[in-house]
């Protein structure tokens, strides 16, 4: 059980548009707080800017609502001052992996023991359907009129590079499995990272044919396919290129949080 | 008193930070500001504090600020070119009212500029850097003494005012060994509000809101959105908007008399010298040598004590600004004496000016 209420419920409504992923998500991380008996008042969300960077404010807990792909770095700190909080960072796709990339590789690095959700969408939300470092290339945005010609990033892939000790990636229709990685990753110790992909009927769908929500959350059955322990070593990075995305939980290992090296 | 030790500028502000409590260093490596983070690396685990070298100046400030939310006294120092990328943070805090202390041992710019020479190109950065209204306090130590005594001022400030408090060294003081007593600082308590939850993030009508840190049930959400007394994102309101800028302002502006301090030798001398950090140090000679020079000397740059500048200046024939860039503060003094005929003394390159200099321009 949740110690606690889940949602901040005088902050309703929620600015989401109909049809986004992150009203799943948070669905999600209640459920997977309340299986990991979270204490409500022992738990601290920080985020940066954009579209899921605003989910915290509506979750009744301490949030820091930060700066645009800083968020890890003020987490590192909130941590690192307050051991005995569980530390939850909520970001996106151009928020995590663009302006805050640096950021992103760096804490998979040290190992800092946060959870971080990462809604990708494939695409700037909030700003008005721009690129962003995982949009498909082909894809039409806001600033790829004529199709994105830029490799995306594997967040996965550069999650378990990087060092993170549990990295996981579901779609949001894979409900129960990310659960699962949501209470997996904020019970271990260490860095997890987990990406949930999600539709943005809004920005992507309206430029790419799929501006109802089921065309969208099809399209992205279409992208992925399912594979427990898949191994990044062996898989080219034109495989998400070329619309091939693995689900599943990739990395689970024990290596020493940052801090705890010396212990 | 305190125990007295030899110690370099930026070393005796590593120590100063520890005396007023000082738990939580981040920070880049830079010219000329390592030292202090050296320093920190070896004292913090002395001390149970944290010490984290973080991959940039940004995320170094970041750091800071979440490691305030999480109860802790945090610093970080750097030097123009992180003193840049740190702006982003210190609207941030300005914002969200987190106290931390910013050290920017100064040196010379634009841009990677002069690593190793001071100077003080940053004191308009450090009024206006960041985008926005906002006050901030910023204080500039002439000595590696007031290197440790300042930084445990700026401490208590960012505490009294939940406000960013920089500290302006610069490659001289920073870098210039002399002997400091190491006083004991009262460690000034950051109040706890008492409501929990919390049904007001920042309360009103005061001016300087309870600090509601994280993980004790005050369930606070904080945004560097505009935000209502609530702390909720409040973009819609132009009245609410008004409001808490108007504080941000004002809780600064209107307590400049308390915040201010300044050194003062023959006030409303026929010459008096306006000046703050290293240059002042040439200054104790030439009202040695020199008949009926006086000096005002602001350990207290920003908020500009407008009152003292005027009260002590206005009966001098001459009024000198003397700072190592091409004229800051001077336009401020100048703003600030509007019916008196300013001069201006730069020096740029690195090295102070010389008695010599400033007896030759006065002469």
């Amino acid at each position: 059980m949740i110690k606690g209420q889940f949602y901040r419920r005088d902050m309703f409504p929620m600015i989401f548009c109909p049809g986004c992923g992150i009203f799943t998500v948070l669905e999600c991380l209640k459920e997977a707080l309340s299986q990991a008996s979270i204490d409500m008042e022992k738990v601290a969300f920080v985020s940066g800017i954009g579209c899921s960077s605003r989910a915290p404010g509506y979750i009744m807990a301490d949030s820091l609502h930060t700066t645009h792909g800083r968020a890890l770095a003020f987490a590192t700190g909130l941590k690192l001052a307050s051991p005995d909080l569980k530390v939850i960072v909520m970001s996106g796709d151009g928020d995590l992996a663009a302006i805050g990339g640096n950021h992103f590789i760096h804490s998979c690095r040290r190992n800092i023991d946060l959870l971080t959700i990462c809604v990708n969408n494939f695409v700037y939300g909030m700003t008005g359907g721009q690129l962003s470092p995982t949009t498909p290339v082909g894809c039409v945005t806001a600033t790829s009129p004529y199709g994105n010609e830029e490799h995306p990033f594997d967040l996965s892939a550069l999650a378990c590079a990087g060092g993170a000790n549990f990295v996981a990636r579901w779609t949001v229709r894979q409900r129960k499995e990310l659960t699962d990685s949501m209470v997996r990753g904020v019970k271990k110790k260490g860095f997890s990272f987990v990406e949930v992909l999600s539709p943005c009927p809004t920005q992507l769908g309206r430029r790419n044919d799929m501006v109802e929500v089921k065309k969208n959350l099809d399209w992205l059955d279409s992208l992925t396919f399912s594979k427990d322990g898949f191994e990044f070593k062996d898989r080219e990075i034109e495989l998400l290129a070329s619309g091939r995305i693995p689900t599943g939980v990739f990395c689970e290992r024990d290596k020493a949080p940052y801090g705890e090296m010396s212990k | 008193m305190g125990v007295k030790k030899l110690l370099m500028g930026d070393v005796a502000c590593a120590e100063g930070a520890l005396a007023a409590g000082c738990n939580f260093y981040a920070g880049y490596p830079i010219t000329p500001a390592t030292e202090i983070m050296v320093h920190m690396a070896k004292r913090m685990p002395e001390s149970d504090g944290v010490f984290i070298q973080m991959e940039d100046e940004i995320a170094s400030i970041s750091a800071c600020i979440g490691a305030v939310w999480g109860g802790a006294r945090a610093m970080t120092a750097t030097s123009g070119p992180g003193f840049s990328l740190i702006q982003e943070g210190i609207g941030y805090a300005i914002m969200t009212e987190t106290p931390l202390v910013i050290v920017d041992v100064q040196r010379g710019g634009p841009s990677t500029g002069l690593p190793t020479q001071a100077s003080q190109g940053d004191v308009m950065q450090a009024r206006w850097g960041s985008h926005g209204d906002y006050g901030i306090i910023a204080l500039a130590p002439n000595s590696a003494q007031e290197m440790y005594d300042l930084t445990i001022e700026a401490f208590r400030l960012s505490q009294v005012y939940r406000i960013p408090t920089i500290v302006l060294g610069d490659a001289i003081v920073g870098h210039t060994w002399e002997v400091v007593e190491m006083k004991k600082a009262a460690k000034t308590k950051v109040a706890l509000p008492a409501e929990k939850p919390l049904s007001t993030a920042y309360e009103t009508p005061f001016y300087v809101p309870k600090f509601p840190a994280f993980g004790k049930g005050y369930m606070v959400h904080i945004s560097g959105l505009a935000h209502s007394e609530k702390g909720y994102p409040d973009t819609e309101s132009a009245d609410d908007y008004t409001r808490l800028i108007r504080r941000l302002v004002n809780k600064i502006r209107n307590e400049r008399e308390q915040i201010c301090s300044y050194e003062l030798i023959n006030p409303n001398a026929e010459t008096m010298i306006v000046t703050y950090g290293s240059p002042s140090r040439t200054v104790y000679e030439t009202v040695k040598e020199m008949h009926d020079v006086g000096m005002l000397r602001l350990k207290t740059v920003w908020p500009l004590h407008e009152r003292a500048i005027h009260e002590f200046c206005r009966e001098a024939e001459r009024v000198l600004v003397l700072e190592m860039n091409l004229g800051q503060i001077y336009w401020e003094i100048k703003r600030v004496l509007c019916e008196k005929n300013v001069e201006l003394f730069s020096k740029v390159g690195g090295e102070l000016p010389t008695p010599e200099e400033i007896r030759g321009t006065l002469q």
